[in-house]
């Protein structure tokens, strides 16, 4: 499969999907105008794995900050992710990052996915 | 050139730190949000307050943006879409504010909106916001109100607005949003 990697701007974040080495990531500050369009390739790219993903997949999102339309393109990827046998999300939050840790704690009770919570 | 001192001493005297009056796109709200940035940053202000003021700003001028290109411009019309935004700072808070000029056939249901809002309890605001998430299309660009949800729950106090007329069918929607810089 194709790597997506996509380098991070002042308002769009950072993306890796990297099935051969095992990386996938969604990193740093996620604040587009157009979320749907932004994140389109990226759910295609998902759509495309979970028909043959790898046996586990620690899928990592480590946002620093994201906008209230971004929040409902990663619920959509965290949907696209739910059906992935083996998958497991790495949660990511700055240490005093309170509001961070709470969005990550809604989405997990939004989708079926364990959630690992890790500071930074 | 009174007007240069007049606004100086106003901008002085309500204690604002970044007034940005024009058109709105996400451009101009890079600029805008890369300037208060460096504000709070060369001020030192606590990491937690300035995500949340940083988190406010992205919502107030996103919503902005989105509103006035759903107005478009119209020939003929005297309205300008022009719209202002700023903020203040004092030893007890930020205020984000902002004023666009709306049709005044919005103003009752934004008021139903925000006194739905204004009356939840902070938990009454996250089932909001997750209900929200949950049942919008990812092709309903942004409407829905979840950004101002996201607003009421970052600043954690009443959210102020008032709708001054402006001609036969336009209001100007004003809106105050208070981050307190104490640690909860």
């Amino acid at each position: 499969m194709e790597i997506l990697n996509l380098e991070g701007t002042e308002d769009t974040p950072k993306i890796i999907l990297d099935k051969k080495n095992g990386i996938f990531e969604i990193s740093g500050r996620s604040l587009p105008e157009d979320s749907a369009e932004f994140y389109r390739p990226v759910l295609e790219w998902l759509e495309a794995y979970a028909a043959d993903p790898n046996p586990s997949t620690d899928f990592t999102l480590k946002l620093e900050y994201f906008n209230t339309s971004s929040s409902k393109l990663i619920l959509d990827v965290l949907s696209a992710l739910e059906d992935i046998k083996g998958m497991k999300i790495m949660w990511y939050f700055h240490e005093d990052d309170e509001d961070m840790e709470e969005a990550g704690e809604e989405f997990s009770e939004l989708v079926e996915i364990p959630f690992e919570f890790k500071t930074y | 050139m009174n007007f240069i001192y007049d606004l100086h001493r106003t901008m002085m005297s309500q204690k604002l730190i970044l007034v940005y009056e024009g058109d709105f796109t996400q451009e101009s709200t890079k600029s805008i949000l890369a300037m208060a940035e460096r504000n709070l940053d060369s001020s030192g202000e606590e990491s937690s307050i300035k995500r949340k003021v940083f988190n406010v700003m992205v919502e107030a001028l996103q919503n902005i943006v989105k509103h006035s290109s759903e107005h478009g411009t119209r020939a003929g019309s005297l309205i300008s879409q022009s719209a202002i935004f700023m903020i203040s700072k004092d030893d007890g808070r930020y205020c984000i504010m902002t004023g666009n000029p709306i049709s005044k056939s919005n103003v009752p249901a934004l008021t139903k909106n925000l006194e739905h809002l204004n009356s939840q309890s902070k938990e009454g605001l996250k089932e909001m916001y997750k209900n929200i998430i949950k049942n919008t299309q990812i092709s309903e660009k942004g409407g829905a109100g979840l950004g101002f949800v996201d607003m009421a729950r970052k600043s954690g106090e009443k959210i102020e607005f008032q709708f001054p007329e402006m001609d036969d069918d336009h209001s100007f929607f004003c809106l105050k949003v208070n981050v307190s810089r104490e640690k909860e």
